[in-house]
């Protein structure tokens, strides 16, 4: 029995990396609630938004470092980062501008938007693989880790290492900046106010005299800047592929409707649950369980639940149970 | 009178674009193009029920599709009789076990009154459920998949014929649909959209990592064929003759006459599926369902029972996508589940149904043969297209940068195609009446 050095193997392969892929998930969970509470529908190419945006980070990260600029120890693409927004936020406005915008007028159905956003996603998919390539491309640099193994065991003194990675600290950081960012842009602006009543209610926002258009704009541009930052630090993270951030959208839609579609709040819950959920179910606990055992014993499998391949199964045999039990998502979404 | 000729001249267009490929190409592009539109075509009049008839939004098609190939391995594939004596039994007998307890469990969750209690007991049972279905699983699975790993290490087919694999593929798909229905009917039509969507990606993960099943991302190769073997068909002193009478060599023949008996077979199967289809449009069941798609409160109103008629027809589509799966791991000859992509097997699809024209069984045909023209040619188009515009560049990174990015030009079409569609055509090709 030996507590500590079973709370420490847990930390290291279990809180550290899910607490990280939690953090993306919720922040890309946030762009998809934010466009179903504004515009109303489910947005299908919401993982290649990540894609696009990312990939300009990406090349413009390449460009940096051959011109010699780094940031020391944290990631260039940090430095990047402002210029993958910008150019996401122009393709999702066009993009608005040439497609959503004609349906809206005609207050289309949701399921339509869906279909909508469907071809979208093609559009965009091609023009990263276009640009990119279907490739993987990883570019992160800077300090490795914030704590390697080695060094926390000399630090310590004790068996178990614990390792903590520039980004995955960089993760956690930015995106405890980017929600407090938001919920103080949502609840406190006079913009914020604007966008909340006009996701409660369109017809009473529309005749205390909020632009409904403008409002569209600025949902789109917190979702382009949204999309960004998630599709890099998962890239960071673990690195970039485009068809990995397109199969991203079933892990993301399953955050943002456990928590409940349309709530902020929720998508941020959602995405730790599921981050939770799928890295405890596909993790061998036999090391910790041999911690938590009498002295010498150790189990004779692997003790994992599931094999890592299922982790899409995970998050959506969770989406499913909260949905029959609780067909509004934890905390109370909309149901259009 | 010209609705019909309209008709007939998009159908004309089709068929000419497959035949201008056999000039300007070959006669064997241009059938392998139209064996894959024929399945394709299915695949769409499987949607097309769901959405077109009913406005049930299944992206899961993928899933079915290949749960259709998974069948075809499963009847056509020769037996081992070692891994059934190892542990095949074992397996279905852990399978049976994992499905009592959850069976169990429903009960228990009925069957008991809400609160602590029924919690506690309710976890229990899974857990120890879990605990003994793995204690029964793990040993029965690493002994099938030990035997002969190379070459096998799964628990085999029933060697019948492959022909029968495609009916089997449908009643598979049509019971995985009936479980999914069950449960996620119920639901919104976006959360329906993520609920298939994920249940699709599941379905492939089990069969890339099953082994046992059918050898997951080891594939299935050699699958037997309805139709004779090209190399028969040369050594055949008959065959040999009569291509050398048409003047053409017996290797060009016999893969054009492999290609053609197939495109015959899955003819068949479009016009028999096509007709029903038809038929159904235009009963009163047919009529029912449109009722509801249009309608539900006032369709549950006349006494319809509304999640019942959503849940017949969920079925209905996945089988014929589950019987155009098996057809299509048949032509292949091999069972792939690494290959399954949705952007391919279910977004495409619904590309056919929305460009052909939803509600509409002869739209969805089109739509079929059209964007699967579209998903072959426009790599060769872009390609080309690209060959020109760099043309007159020096050759360098931006040259092969550019040519290389041909390959992604079918997955921009398809998309330009959608939006355009809906944007000024919404009701597709040949509208619904």
């Amino acid at each position: 029995m030996d507590l500590l050095h079973a709370f420490l193997t847990l930390a290291n392969f279990v809180l550290v990396p899910a607490i990280a892929y939690g953090s993306q998930l919720a922040i890309g969970a946030l762009g998809v609630t934010l466009i179903y509470g504004i515009l109303r529908f489910s947005n299908f190419a919401h993982g290649d938004t990540m894609a696009f945006g990312t990939m300009v980070v990406v090349l413009v990260t390449w460009w940096f470092q051959s011109m010699g600029i780094h940031l020391g120890p944290l990631p260039t693409a940090l430095l990047a980062l402002p210029v993958g927004i910008a150019a996401c936020a122009a393709l999702v406005l066009v993009t608005d501008r040439a497609v959503y915008r004609f349906y809206r007028a005609q207050k289309a159905k949701p399921v339509i938007l869906v279909i909508v956003s469907m071809g979208v996603m093609f559009i965009m998919n091609s023009l990263v693989r276009f640009i990119i390539g279907p490739d993987e491309q990883r570019f992160a640099d800077g300090e490795r880790f914030i704590l390697s193994a080695r060094d926390f065991k000399a630090m310590t003194g004790l068996d178990e290492g614990l390792t903590i990675k520039t980004t995955q600290g960089i993760t956690v950081i930015t995106a405890v900046v980017v929600v407090a960012a938001l919920f103080w842009f949502l609840n406190k602006t006079r913009t914020g106010k604007s966008m909340r009543a006009y996701s409660d209610n369109e017809d009473l926002a529309l005749l205390s005299g909020i632009n409904p258009e403008r409002v569209v704009v600025i949902t789109w541009l917190i979702v382009a800047a949204l999309a960004t930052v998630a599709g890099t630090l998962y890239g960071l993270d673990k690195s970039f592929k485009p068809f990995t951030y397109f199969q991203l959208l079933l892990p993301i839609f399953a955050s943002a409707i456990v928590g409940g579609l349309g709530n902020p709040l929720g998508a941020i819950a959602g995405g730790f649950v599921i981050a939770f959920s799928e890295v405890t179910v596909t993790y061998a606990w036999k090391k910790v369980l041999a911690y938590l055992g009498p002295e010498g014993w150790s189990p004779d499998g692997l003790v994992q639940l599931l094999s890592t391949d299922y982790k899409f199964a995970v998050s959506f045999a969770i989406l499913l149970v909260v949905l029959l039990f609780k067909p509004t998502g934890l905390f109370k979404g909309k149901s259009v | 009178m010209s609705d019909t000729g309209k008709k007939i001249g998009l159908f004309a267009i089709v068929g000419g674009l497959i035949l201008l490929t056999g000039v300007m190409q070959s006669w064997n592009s241009a059938l392998l193009i139209l064996n894959m539109g024929l399945i394709s075509a299915i695949m769409a009049l499987g949607v097309n029920l769901q959405w077109g008839f009913a406005g049930l939004f299944n992206v899961g098609v993928m899933g079915f599709v290949a749960l259709g190939g998974l069948a075809a391995v499963l009847v056509s594939s020769s037996p081992i009789p070692e891994a059934w004596s190892a542990g095949g039994f074992q397996i279905i007998g852990a399978l049976v076990l994992g499905l009592a307890v959850i069976v169990a469990a429903a009960v228990l969750y009925k069957k008991m009154p809400k609160g602590i209690a029924r919690t506690l007991a309710l976890l229990a049972l899974l857990i120890v459920g879990f605990v003994v279905y793995r204690a029964v699983f793990d040993p029965a699975v690493e002994a099938v998949e030990a035997i002969n790993p190379a070459a096998a290490g799964n628990i085999g087919g029933l060697g019948l014929p492959v022909l029968l694999a495609w009916p089997v593929g449908g009643l598979l798909a049509a019971g995985a649909a009936w479980v999914i229905g069950k449960t996620a009917l119920g639901l919104r039509s976006d959360y329906l959209a993520i609920a298939t969507l994920g249940i699709a990606e599941i379905i492939i993960a089990v069969m890339k990592n099953e082994d046992w099943l059918a050898r997951g991302v080891k594939n299935v190769i050699g699958l037997p064929r309805p139709v004779p073997y090209e190399v028969d068909l040369q050594n055949s002193a008959s065959f040999v003759e009569r291509a050398a009478s048409l003047g053409m060599d017996p290797t060009t023949a016999s893969t054009l006459w492999v290609k053609g008996l197939y495109a015959v077979l899955f003819t068949v199967v479009l016009l028999i599926i096509l007709w029903m289809a038809q038929m159904a449009l235009h009963s009163p069941w047919g009529r029912m369902m449109r009722a509801i798609r249009d309608n539900e409160t006032a369709a549950e109103a006349m006494g319809k029972d509304v999640t019942r008629r959503h849940l017949q027809i969920f079925i209905l589509g996945s089988a014929v996508c589950g019987i155009a799966g098996a057809m299509m791991t048949t032509l292949d000859g091999q069972l792939t589940p690494g290959t399954y992509n949705p952007l391919r097997f279910t977004f495409l699809i619904w590309v056919m149904v929305i460009v052909g024209g939803s509600g509409n069984n002869l739209g969805a045909v089109l739509g079929g043969f059209l964007i699967w023209f579209l998903w072959v040619q426009v790599e060769p188009m872009g390609l080309w297209v690209m060959q020109t515009i760099t043309s007159g560049m020096s050759d360098g990174p931006l040259k092969n940068h550019l040519l290389d990015s041909a390959a992604h030009m079918r997955l921009l079409t398809m998309g330009v195609v959608l939006l355009a569609v809906l944007r000024f055509s919404p009701r597709g090709l040949i509208p619904e009446k």
